[in-house]
């Protein structure tokens, strides 16, 4: 689920309350963080095994009817070091695959984390700053896309998309990504106009984009990067239930793919393990990675938290 | 009654209504932006079919009328709200003469019941655990073992469903693989029967407790962290009052509340979750339909589902957040 949630139902709790209460708060940086380098090392982990992956094994084994079919592991009898990781019952080594998905799975998840975030922090902004009739309209709007099942609308866009590429899903899953960033930035900005150094900015009549950019966006950071990171484990999130559902990209395998093919091969009551348990080991360590990320910059914001042990 | 406001209501119910308007009218647009005109290419394949489907003229006719493809697309749009209206959906195109109603209403009380039992179950688990954790009266062998329960909570429903099925399923044998009941018993108020779908429930519901509840976990430590700065805990402290009561009538009470928030935002993405773990599973509701009529471009039982989906989402939410006044006096909708 999507952690930026977490972040906004805290964060709102929080609102009455001064949140800058220094209780708790440790001598070392707070970006020095075990679960944000955790997080982080995970996700630059699978990248970069990946991108040399890419580099050391011929990718084109990742086609169908490549190798032989239903090779194990190289470990297991009858496997071999020519296709390390097995092949599944199309004739794809399970490296390949896995070096060709990894990568498109973390770009669906940049290309819908950037955009939802860019989106998000125009309209938080706008939302949080004009307030108004603006902000009505852009809070009716992420409300309405919040609440409502987004893959369900974007199984039927999907569905009508003939030529699905990697860059045309991302951005039809973040069609609905922004809703989050934009709830979580308003609410901040919401907090901090009537705090006092903005409050100082404006007396001493600052161009309104300087307050912006030059007084308040240097606070939001840690809410920009959680929301990005949210955004990003989100559309992720997303992009794996589409291939799963025979609606991502044909062209390239992906790792929601080989899952859902795996499925339908029936590779569970098959006994064949990595054909499903390695993309999904893949996607597991994304997954807690970013998950990890996103507590990290919980606490870097939040000091409250730092305090409590968990 | 208190809190609840007549124009809270309205306010509510008007955002309810525009959230369904607004999804319809999505799914309206959506085919006919995408290039060459899939109505008519739907229209097209089912004629070339009409040598061999049995009353395939009378289904042509039916979309014709129903989309009205000579009309203007105002009329076209304002006939299809009309549909949409009353629910009538017309026929699948991949399984005619089957009706798209009848199909989503064989299928729905599976995904409804599935869903509310794992939510509830699911929510229930995290808020306890979200208490446990930030609670200082928890022993800390409990502090060790609860944030592994948390771990669970990156993995999407349905990846997780994967390794459930091949531990309980292929490795220990437990619980049937797929489908909601055992094929050769009448559906019904029978022990057998209900047996059967609890078996063949319970896995499906697991994976979405498991990969949700830590999810609520967070929500309410959280909360419990905030709420343990307030002076009405000091004194409670002060006044001798003993630690569970503290606990159960101070803090939890206090900190529950704001879940109910976290309901809302999340159902929707459960939802979604549902319908992956019921297509993996091979559970017999509008998950595995759904993936049936992908796999068919059936975009009639496609765009029902996908309507009767977010209708269900739309309506939870518009009765949790009429409840929730009546159970947080404190809260003033005004500020959202």
């Amino acid at each position: 689920m999507d952690p930026t949630a977490v972040t906004q139902i805290q964060e709102r709790a929080d609102q009455p309350t001064e949140a800058t209460d220094p209780a708790g708060r440790r001598p070392t940086s707070p970006w020095r963080n075990r679960k944000l380098l955790a997080g982080a090392g995970m996700v630059v982990g699978v990248l970069i095994l990946t991108l040399a992956g890419r580099l050391l094994w011929d990718t084109t084994l990742a086609r169908a009817a490549s190798s032989p079919l239903n090779l194990p592991p190289f470990w297991l009898p009858g496997g071999s070091f020519a296709h390390p990781l097995g092949t599944e019952n199309s004739g794809r080594d399970m490296l390949a695959l896995l070096v060709v998905g990894g990568p498109t799975t973390l770009q669906v998840g940049l290309v819908v984390g950037v955009t939802s975030m860019l989106v998000g922090t125009v309209l938080g902004f706008a939302a949080g700053y004009r307030g108004g009739v603006v902000d009505t309209v852009i809070r009716t709007l992420s409300d309405t896309a919040l609440t409502i099942p987004t893959l369900a609308i974007l199984v039927v866009i999907s569905a009508y998309v003939r030529q699905m590429d990697v860059t045309t899903m991302a951005l039809i899953v973040a069609l609905f990504a922004w809703a989050g960033p934009t709830r979580l930035i308003r609410a901040q900005v919401l907090s901090m106009r009537e705090q006092g150094y903005v409050r100082m900015a404006r007396l001493t009549a600052l161009p309104t984009r300087h307050i912006m950019f030059g007084e308040m966006m240097p606070n939001l950071l840690p809410y920009l990067a959680a929301s990005f990171i949210g955004a990003t484990s989100g559309g992720i999130l997303a992009a794996v239930g589409l291939e799963a559902l025979g609606l991502g990209p044909q062209r390239i395998p992906t790792l929601g793919m080989t899952v859902s093919n795996a499925i339908s091969g029936s590779a569970i009551l098959r006994g064949m393990w990595w054909w499903w348990g390695f993309p999904t080991l893949v996607l597991m360590v994304i997954f807690i990675g970013l998950f990890l990320l996103a507590i990290g910059l919980d606490e870097v914001a939040n000091p409250r938290l730092r305090g409590a042990k968990a | 009654m208190r809190g609840l406001s007549v124009g809270y209501v309205v306010r509510r119910v008007g955002m309810f209504l525009f959230t369904i308007w607004a999804s319809a009218t999505l799914m309206f647009f959506i085919p006919r932006l995408a290039p060459g005109d899939p109505v008519q290419a739907m229209i097209t394949r089912i004629t070339s079919q009409a040598g061999y489907v049995e009353g395939s003229g009378r289904l042509v006719a039916a979309w014709r009328a129903r989309f009205g493809l000579d009309d203007p697309l105002p009329v076209q749009y304002l006939h299809y709200l009309k549909s949409m209206a009353t629910f009538d959906f017309g026929y699948s195109l991949a399984q005619f003469p089957a009706e798209v109603g009848t199909m989503i209403g064989r299928a729905l009380p599976w995904t409804v019941g599935l869903l509310v039992i794992a939510t509830a179950l699911s929510f229930l688990a995290g808020s306890v655990i979200g208490a446990l954790m930030a609670w200082r009266g928890t022993p800390s062998l409990l502090r060790v073992f609860l944030p592994v329960s948390l771990t669970f909570t990156a993995i999407p429903f349905y990846i997780l469903g994967i390794v459930l099925i091949y531990v309980f399923v292929f490795t220990l044998r437990l619980f049937p693989i797929s489908g909601g009941y055992r094929g050769d018993l009448t559906p019904g108020l029978s022990l057998a029967f209900v047996n059967s779908v609890v078996q063949h429930g319970t896995l499906p519901a697991l994976s979405i407790v498991l990969a949700s509840m830590g999810f609520w976990a967070l929500g309410m430590r959280g909360m419990m962290v905030t709420v343990a700065g307030e002076d009405y805990l000091t004194l409670a402290r002060a006044k001798g009052l003993r630690p569970l009561d503290i606990l159960f009538r101070y803090e939890i009470r206090n900190a529950i509340l704001p879940q109910v928030t976290a309901l809302v935002l999340g159902i929707g993405g459960i939802v979604g979750g549902t319908v992956l773990v019921e297509y993996l599973f091979g559970y017999p509701g509008m998950g595995a339909l759904l993936y049936q009529a992908i796999s068919t471009t059936d975009y009639t039982v496609m765009q029902g589902i996908v309507f009767i989906l977010i209708l269900t989402t739309v309506t939870a939410v518009l009765i949790i957040d009429l409840v929730y006044p009546l159970l947080d006096p404190r809260i003033s909708y005004e500020r959202r």
